[in-house]
């Protein structure tokens, strides 16, 4: 499936050549493990069956248009793992046939897929997951990530509270373990911006639900110390989303609910974003989500690699992904590159409500040696990851 | 893209006599209307209801009537310069964003930014010709001199496609850095310019051997370099001077277009797109799309003189001169 070609020098491609020589394959998996979600208080939002991996079909749609140009022909090639299906058969059987393989799958499933002897030398992007501990400790050489983690999201929304002098900030967390990584991940960054976190509380879903939201949750924060804003760890949207207008105090929400940090929104549209969210609204019927822009920069930074080198090996886009020639358009105001030390997408974290953006950090003020996108997230000097060495 | 045919004689009537017209027309991408500038009082004197989300905005050669890029609309809106009245829409595909006008006064070659086409259109039958498949996201547009090649650019492919104009046919394409927003010709057609916003630089490629013969690029002192976004540039007839808006940045570099030295920069207002340049080449109005203004920049003293509100967020420019 793959032939060796010449070289084409890189800044000019021929169109004849590129449609009479033999073109370059360049097959990329889409690899997802169904999950089961906890319950939430309110179904009015379903999470769509092919977020993530409609992401990855735009991203494939992109780059087929440039592809076409370049004799690249990109071949995308999706699997659901079911629930209860032997998620590592599954993911040798996909690596048997691709060095590029986009995941969306739960931490450990992620680690797991990246440690087979299979995924040697195979270039794996992690498109959903968001635990730190992948990108500090449990990094690994063959994995990049596009999903920011924990602590860039609460890196962002830390700055532009402390951007507004909110630095007075309580807390409620839920009980799952992705509340609690994020709830870290606040804490921590509330000591990084210089905000404090005055009180914490956990929602244990243990309250009278008889007396309804609107009386359940005065009572819960009535004693809470005066803040500027109440913070919520609840990333499966489960009680956060009624916060709002229901604490004892009229404070604004942030976190999991109300302003909301995340690698992306459907509420983006400056800097081109108009045009993706259309593009994709066209291919997928619904909004972009999170996963889908995780999906679609894992597959585009593929194509920008193959446009540039005009090759399908996977060591070789990594190398390139990871080295300084490396940009990506992404919709977010500034050029995507990656953390050489661990992997990680570097990337503007919109801050948006559901109505409207609030702020896209890296904020203005906050300033950085190298890039102020790694003000968002552990920086080279703090990271506990070296596997890239 | 906006070509000045004023003659020698002309200019001298005009400077003999009190001006007629001589406007910059602004597209108000969010205002869904047009600010017309009276450049030797440098106010907004007129506001015209266009539709919706103008973007690409441009005059005929003949400075008759107007064209504008009604993107939401799918359509090309022509007015009347004097009456300021829209005379009809043209077809223009889905979702115009800017355009260039064939020297021949009649084909557009039109950027339909959803659907990856660069669409032709002939104002005279006003029909499209020809639907070309470019990149994903076609934006800049030109056209050489000779009227032989029309340039697409395609923001997410990241290429310059060079169309025949005779076959409508993509006969080079040239890889340049991340989002590719405007193009130009130099007025003697050897030199192409292409910028590329996210990737920073101003390139430039020999129009003959189609090779890069260099990429410009701007470091200002205190400006993040994320911040440097080169979109929208002016090059000079005598084609000593390329004027370069850097978006976020909030200036346009003023560069040497013979050695490529940057020669300096001129603050202006935020998020800076496009610009018109007079006939005369003594004055840049700049498109500040966030801040909602026009800066007028006068280029025999290089300084930026007036700042002029316009409507929410301006996008293209154009220069109507005082004979037309």
């Amino acid at each position: 499936m793959t032939h060796t070609l010449p070289i084409i020098p890189a800044l000019v491609a021929n169109f004849a050549a590129s449609t009479a020589l033999a073109s370059i394959d360049v097959p990329i998996a889409y690899l997802e493990m169904e999950i089961a979600r906890p319950p939430v208080l309110s179904n009015l939002d379903p999470i769509p069956d092919d977020l993530g991996r409609m992401g990855a079909a735009l991203g494939l749609a992109d780059n087929t248009t440039t592809g076409g140009f370049m004799g690249h022909n990109y071949v995308l090639t999706d699997m659901v793992v079911p629930l209860g299906d032997d998620w590592l058969e599954a993911a040798r059987d996909v690596l048997a046939g691709h060095r590029i393989v986009v995941v969306n799958a739960p931490a450990d499933a992620l680690l797991a897929l990246a440690d087979l002897p299979e995924a040697a030398g195979a270039l794996i992007f992690n498109a959903s997951a968001e635990s730190d501990t992948l990108r500090e400790g449990d990094c690994r050489a063959n994995m990049l990530h596009t999903m920011p983690g924990y602590a860039m999201r609460a890196d962002a929304l830390m700055q532009f509270l402390v951007s507004k002098r909110w630095t007075d900030l309580v807390m409620i967390t839920g009980q799952h373990p992705a509340d609690m990584e994020f709830a870290d991940a606040l804490r921590e960054s509330a000591t990084k911006f210089g905000a404090r976190i005055r009180a914490e509380r956990e929602w244990d879903m243990s309250s009278d639900m008889r007396r309804n939201i609107g009386q359940e949750f005065p009572v819960f924060t009535q004693d809470f110390p005066s803040h500027h804003v109440m913070l919520v760890a609840d990333e499966a949207g489960d009680f956060g989303p009624f916060l709002e207008f229901n604490a004892w105090e009229p404070r604004p929400v942030a976190g999991s609910a109300g302003a909301r940090p995340d690698a992306w929104s459907d509420r983006v549209e400056a800097y081109g974003a108009a045009q993706l969210q259309l593009r994709f609204k066209r291919l997928a019927d619904r909004p972009m989500g999170v996963v889908d822009y995780a999906a679609w920069a894992a597959v585009r930074s593929v194509g920008e690699a193959v446009t540039r080198l005009n090759t399908n090996d996977a060591t070789a886009i990594r190398d390139y992904i990871l080295g300084d020639a490396f940009e990506l358009a992404a919709f977010k105001g500034a050029a995507i590159t990656y953390r050489d030390w661990n992997g990680q997408m570097r990337q503007p974290i919109p801050v948006a409500t559901r109505t409207a953006l609030v702020a896209m950090p890296p904020l203005p003020g906050f300033l950085h040696q190298v890039s102020t996108l790694d003000t968002l997230g552990r920086d080279r000097a703090e990271t506990a990851c070296n596997a890239f060495n | 893209m906006i070509r000045s045919t004023v003659s020698t004689l002309a200019m001298t009537a005009l400077l003999a006599m009190p001006a007629l017209a001589q406007e910059v027309w602004v597209s108000n991408e969010r205002d869904n209307t047009i600010s017309i500038i009276d450049v030797p009082s440098m106010e907004v004197v007129d506001t015209i209801k266009v539709g919706a989300r103008p973007r690409g905005i441009m005059f005929s050669h003949d400075h008759k009537v107007a064209y504008l890029c009604a993107s939401d609309d799918s359509t090309i809106q022509v007015i009347d310069v004097t009456t300021r009245e829209i005379l009809h829409n043209l077809p223009s595909g889905e979702n115009p964003e800017t355009f260039a006008l064939h020297p021949d006064n009649r084909h557009i070659y039109i950027s339909n930014e959803d659907d990856n086409i660069t669409s032709v259109l002939d104002v005279v039958d006003r029909r499209i010709v020809a639907q070309i498949p470019v990149g994903v996201e076609p934006e800049g547009k030109a056209i050489n001199r000779a009227g032989t090649i029309a340039i697409t650019t395609s923001e997410t492919t990241n290429m310059a496609h060079w169309i025949d104009t005779e076959t409508f046919e993509i006969f080079q394409n040239s890889l340049v850095g991340s989002r590719p927003r405007h193009a130009e010709f130099t007025s003697d057609d050897k030199r192409l310019f292409v910028s590329a916003e996210i990737g920073g630089g101003l390139h430039v490629f020999d129009t003959e051997t189609y090779q890069e013969l260099a990429e410009i690029r701007f470091e200002i002192p205190d400006v993040h370099p994320h911040d440097v976004q080169p979109v929208g540039f002016k090059l000079t007839e005598d084609m000593s001077r390329v004027y370069v808006a850097l978006g976020p940045a909030n200036r346009i570099a003023v560069v040497d277009a013979e050695t490529y030295e940057v020669l300096g920069y001129h603050l202006v207002g935020r998020r800076v797109w496009h610009m018109a340049m007079s006939d005369d080449e003594t004055k840049l109005f700049t498109t500040n799309g966030v801040s909602g203004d026009v800066t007028i920049i006068d280029l025999e003293r290089q300084e930026p003189v007036k700042t002029v509100k316009v409507g929410r967020f301006p996008w293209g420019a154009a220069y109507r001169p005082a004979d037309s």
